[in-house]
C-alpha cells in the first residue's frame, strides 16, 4: 500500500514567489525564513517522495463566486499556474496523478465527503510557492501532485473539526491504495494575518504557537474554536490554518500518543503581512 | 453567522450577504488576472466598470481606490489584491491605507510584532 512519509506546512505568501522570482533569498528580510526550509531539503532529499498530496485554498484563480466548492480534488494530468493579477513569473506545470486522485476522490466520497471533481485546474501561488520553498530551483518537479483545495474566502468556511476529519479520511484513502509510492503531505497557508479591514495587520504569536505545539502532541485541539472564534484569533486569513490542521490529520492522529515527531520548524514575523511558519511531522509509527 | 452584526471588530466577514452585494465589484475584480483586462481598465476605467454593471456605490469606491469602502460595497479581498496590483500596490499599501498609517509605519508595527 502506499505509505504516508510525512507532513509539511507551510506559508504561501505571495511576496515569496516575488522574492524567489528576484533572487532575494540571501537578503536580510528574507535569509531567515529561507535558511529555515534546509532541513526539510535534507529529508526530502532523503525520503524521496513520488507524489504530494497538497492541501491548499485558492484565491480567486481557479474558483470564482459564480462556483465555490468547500472541498474540491484536482483530478488533472497536469496543472497549470497563471498570472494573479501581479505578473509574478509563473511556474512550470506540475504533473498530475489521476489515478491516485480518483482513489481519493472514491474512498472520501464513500466516506461521505462529497468534494468537487476537478480534470482541469489551474493553481495559485498557495501551490506553487510552497513547492518552490521545498523544492528550490527543482522544475521540473520531482514529484507529482494531487491538489485538495479547500474554502477559505466564502463564508461559510468548512470548521476545523470537519477539516480534520476530512484530512483522516484522505489518510484512509492514501493508506488503502494499492501501490508501494510514498507520499508527502503538504498544507499551506497561514499563520495569523489579517489582510482586510481596520484589523490589518493583526499577528498573534502566542496563539501561532500554540496551535503549532497542538499539531505534534494534540492535533485536534484546535477543532473546538469555531471558524468565527478562529478569524478572531488568528486574523480572517489566518484562518488558512485550516489548511495546515487538514494535512496533519493526514497523518492520523496515532494510538497512545500522537504518532508524530517534528523534525523541522520555523516561525518568522512578519513575511509581508503574515507571521509565516513551517513545521515538518513525519509519523513515528 | 453574521446577522446579529459583526462579532471581530475591523472585520467584515465575507458572507453570503457580502458575496451577494459585492458580486459585480468581485467579479470585475477577478477579470484582472488577465493582463489585458489590466490594461483595458486603464485605457477606459468609465466603460470597463460599467461593462460590469457595478453599483454607485462600487464606482465610487473604485474611483476614489479605497480599500474600505471597496470592502464596505461587498469586497473580497483576494479580488481587491488583484485590482490593487494594477497600481503596484502590494498588501502592507492595502494594510497602511485601511488602518490610516503610512507604508513605513505599518511595516514598522509589523516589525515590532517580530520582536
Amino acid at each position: 500500500m502506499a505509505r504516508i512519509i510525512g507532513c509539511v506546512t507551510t506559508s504561501h505568501v505571495p511576496a515569496i514567489g516575488s522574492a524567489i522570482a528576484k533572487g532575494l533569498q540571501e537578503e536580510p528580510y528574507w535569509k531567515e525564513w529561507f535558511d529555515g526550509f534546509t532541513p526539510v531539503h535534507r529529508w526530502l532529499a532523503e525520503a524521496k517522495p513520488d507524489v504530494a498530496v497538497v492541501v491548499y485554498n485558492d484565491h480567486g484563480l481557479n474558483f470564482f463566486l459564480d462556483k465555490l466548492p468547500t472541498f474540491a480534488i484536482g483530478a488533472a494530468a497536469e496543472y497549470q499556474t497563471a498570472d494573479e493579477g501581479w505578473n509574478i513569473p509563473t511556474v512550470l506545470p506540475f504533473r498530475g496523478d489521476p489515478e491516485l486522485s480518483w482513489h481519493v476522490i472514491n474512498s472520501v466520497v464513500a466516506a461521505d465527503f462529497d468534494v468537487t471533481m476537478c480534470q482541469e485546474m489551474v493553481v495559485d501561488h498557495a501551490v506553487c510557492n510552497p513547492m518552490q520553498l521545498l523544492w528550490p530551483g527543482g522544475e521540473p518537479w520531482p514529484v507529482r501532485i494531487v491538489p485538495v483545495e479547500i474554502n477559505t474566502v466564502q463564508f461559510p468556511l468548512p470548521s476545523a473539526a470537519r477539516c480534520f476529519a476530512f484530512g483522516q479520511a484522505i489518510g484512509r484513502a492514501i493508506a488503502s491504495y494499492p501501490s508501494d509510492q510514498r507520499v508527502v503531505v503538504i498544507g499551506t497557508g497561514g499563520l495569523s494575518h489579517q489582510l482586510d479591514g481596520e484589523r490589518a495587520g493583526f499577528i498573534n504569536k502566542e496563539f501561532d504557537h500554540k496551535f503549532m505545539a497542538s499539531l505534534i502532541a494534540d492535533p485536534s485541539w484546535v477543532t473546538r474554536f469555531s471558524t468565527i472564534e478562529l478569524v478572531e484569533q488568528t486574523g480572517s486569513q489566518g484562518i488558512e490554518l485550516i489548511l495546515w490542521l487538514t494535512a496533519r490529520a493526514v497523518l492520523g492522529a496515532g494510538t497512545g500518543g500522537a504518532g508524530v515527531r517534528e523534525v523541522a520548524a520555523t516561525y518568522h514575523v512578519p513575511i509581508s503581512n503574515t507571521a509565516a511558519g513551517m513545521m515538518l511531522l513525519e509519523p513515528t509509527g | 453567522m453574521t446577522k446579529n452584526g459583526q462579532p471581530v471588530p475591523g472585520t467584515t466577514i465575507f458572507d453570503g450577504d457580502q458575496a451577494r452585494k459585492g458580486y459585480a465589484l468581485n467579479k470585475m475584480c477577478m477579470s484582472f488576472n488577465d493582463a489585458a483586462n489590466r490594461a483595458e481598465f486603464l485605457r477606459d476605467e468609465d466603460a470597463y466598470c460599467a461593462r460590469y454593471g457595478l453599483s454607485p456605490a462600487q464606482r465610487e469606491a473604485i474611483r476614489h481606490r479605497n480599500v474600505l469602502e471597496l470592502i464596505a460595497a461587498g469586497g473580497n479581498i483576494y479580488y481587491l489584491a488583484k485590482f490593487a496590483g494594477i497600481f503596484g500596490l502590494d498588501v502592507q499599501d492595502i494594510g497602511a491605507q485601511q488602518t490610516g498609517v503610512t507604508k513605513a509605519e505599518f511595516q514598522a508595527r509589523l516589525l515590532a510584532e517580530g520582536r
